[in-house]
């Protein structure tokens, strides 16, 4: 019996595999998917291995000349204080991975959550959620930032605090019409014909049915998130100096761009490669998962 | 009356009202019906006609807007009407279970089936392989071949046929005392619908579970059923065996049903008979018999009074003025 089990265990793995192995080279196939998952590759490994591949110290003043072009000593130049751009660059990859990957965290879960209790909830407080999600989507999101900033002070938690609940509503909605559209379904009808209540039929039907959608959401928001952060850093409402971070790298740089526009421009490129990495990659995922949008069938 | 002869399921002048903008729409009227152990009962009735809604009453699952103003639903002993949420809850799935219309949609599309036949045991404090053992012994009675594998599919890799067979399984496989089938076959054609009805009537035997089944297909529920309902807009116009209610019709309205049956028809043809009119509206029911505007044979009674159900033969009853003056004229 036990043999039995296990031979059972081993093939589901290999199928598992096989499904994963299989979207593997159906990204492949897609070229600006590709692209995207180098880039993002890129992105999260610099950001991983920063302290191993920076070759200066990014906090480290004087490191060479000040506004120095880039030369094989800074291959992107150095800021006005001398340190090398190269190295803060990769040390505010860092940064803002940690901003994405903590915001969306937080707004992933608790919109998740919100979202399947305002569609499977009573209509009463499906109104009273979504009344709280359009009010906080109608604040721009910048001015409630600053609202919040000058509130509790700027810090890379606030930045996290700030877009977190700012984009837990757009979350919560999305989660909010799957559920709704999968609670009409005739197989929840008959899980609860089963006997199946509400915790259960949410957890085992309508989350596996919603997450899936949900999280390449999440990967399109990634740059979203990332150019927030930066634009608050740059504003002085983010990340406080000397920190590194693309935003403060972008800020330094401005004032000296008609000399030296390499700070600036360093601390660009990262944010476009971000937002383009993230985006081919979401899109090549939402062709997979979805075949109804996939071009070679 | 001893208990044992109790029928399972009992439902006494159940009246229900679905609330509507445009007013409270009289969706079930005092309708009765039984289901004895381990008999087939069916529901046959237009598009509209309540027998959904019947079901759905006995399960629990009518929707929020549905509101039971008379009547009770007796299974098993108990009351179901005005049941706890909980109580209810863990009455289906155990002593009740239900086949859905459309297999196609009745099952996770996301879930391997063996995952939702394993899913569906989490009451039984047993271990997974003997849950597994069981949802394979079940998969093999209702014919999948080679049960093991299956179990490691995805909904959308098996037929109609093949899904609404796996439905069934999932119904039996609680063991259930009742299984309500709404429908079950219309969203198949006619080969597969014989092969599920065969299949059910084979698991009905081997089980003794009774089974109410939902129909507008007059052939099979003459061919899978014991007692039949007619229902019409609402209310039980007759209820019999299977022998009376097609061999001896007593109510105009049985009698029109089948005369629309397609494999009754005997002329060639270009269009199927109907019944001529519509349904009354069920927000102002009109006095009188209900199928009073198409009936052929109404008479000035028919619109004075609405006739009470009346005792044709044996279990055989049928609500028609017609029937008195039938025993007037042969005393």
């Amino acid at each position: 019996m036990s043999t039995a089990e296990d031979s059972g265990g081993t093939r589901r793995k290999t199928v598992g595999d096989g499904a994963f192995m299989q979207h593997l080279r159906q990204l492949s196939r897609d070229q600006l998917g590709m692209l995207g998952l180098i880039l993002v590759l890129l992105i999260v490994l610099g950001a991983i291995f920063a302290d191993w591949i920076v070759p200066y110290d990014p906090l480290k003043i004087y490191a060479g000349p000040r506004l120095a072009p880039p030369s094989w000593e800074h291959w992107f130049g150095t800021d006005q204080l001398g340190r090398d751009v190269l190295s803060r660059v990769i040390a505010g990859g860092r940064v803002a991975l940690q901003v994405a990957i903590a915001t969306l965290a937080a707004a992933l879960s608790v919109g998740l959550l919100l979202g399947l209790i305002a569609g499977y909830g009573p209509r009463w407080l499906d109104n009273a959620l979504l009344l709280l999600f359009d009010a906080v989507r109608s604040f721009p999101i910048i001015i409630f930032a600053l609202a919040v900033v000058t509130l509790i002070g700027p810090s890379l938690y606030t930045v996290i605090l700030v877009v977190a609940i700012t984009s837990i509503p757009n979350y919560a909605r999305i989660v909010r019409t799957q559920t709704q559209a999968m609670r009409t379904n005739e197989f929840i009808l008959a899980e609860r014909a089963m006997g199946a209540g509400p915790a259960r039929i949410l957890a085992i039907h309508i989350l596996p049915n919603v997450i899936g959608p949900l999280l390449i959401l999440a990967s399109m928001d990634v740059p979203l998130v990332i150019s927030v952060e930066a634009g608050l850093s740059f504003l002085g409402m983010g990340v406080k100096p000397p920190t590194p971070s693309w935003g403060t790298i972008l800020n330094d740089g401005y004032s000296y761009i008609r000399n030296s526009p390499w700070p600036v421009i360093a601390g660009g490129i990262p944010i476009i490669l971000v937002t383009l990495g993230f985006t081919f990659l979401g899109e090549a995922l939402r062709d997979i998962f979805d075949p109804k949008l996939r071009k070679d069938l | 009356m001893s208990a044992a002869s109790d029928p399972l399921l009992d439902v006494r002048g159940l009246s229900l009202d679905f609330g509507s903008p445009r007013g409270r729409i009289h969706a079930l009227r005092n309708v009765s019906l039984e289901v004895g152990a381990g008999r087939v009962v069916g529901i046959v009735g237009e598009s509209g006609c309540g027998k959904s809604t019947l079901a759905y009453s006995i399960i629990g699952l009518l929707a929020a807007n549905a509101e039971v103003v008379g009547g009770e639903i007796v299974f098993s002993g108990r009351n179901l009407i005005g049941l706890p949420d909980s109580e209810m809850r863990a009455l289906r799935g155990r002593e009740m279970s239900m086949i859905f219309q459309d297999p196609m949609t009745a099952l996770n599309p996301v879930q391997t089936i063996g995952a939702q036949m394993l899913a569906i045991q989490y009451r039984d404090a047993v271990p997974t392989r003997e849950k597994r053992r069981r949802a394979v012994e079940m998969l093999a009675k209702v014919g999948i071949p080679d049960p093991e594998s299956r179990l490691k599919a995805y909904p959308h890799q098996f037929s109609g046929g093949m899904r609404q067979r796996i439905c069934i399984a999932m119904a039996l496989l609680v063991n259930p005392s009742l299984i309500i089938a709404d429908e079950p076959t219309t969203a198949l054609d006619a080969t597969l619908e014989v092969q599920i009805v065969e299949l059910l009537k084979d698991l009905q035997k081997d089980m003794g579970c009774s089974i109410l089944f939902v129909s507008h297909h007059l052939g099979t529920v003459a061919e899978l059923c014991d007692d039949v309902v007619v229902m019409y807009a609402g209310e039980v116009v007759e209820r019999g065996s299977v022998r009376d209610i097609f061999h001896a019709p007593s109510h105009p309205y049985t009698e029109a049903l089948l005369e629309c049956d397609p494999g009754r028809i005997r002329q060639k043809t270009r269009e199927l008979p109907t019944i001529p009119g519509d349904v009354p509206n069920l927000i102002d029911v009109p006095d009188g018999c209900i199928f009073r505007s198409r009936c052929p044979k109404a008479f000035d009674r028919c619109a004075r009074e609405a006739p009470a159900p009346r005792r044709v033969s044996g279990g055989h009853e049928a609500s028609c003025h017609l029937l008195d003056e039938l025993a007037e004229a042969a005393p």
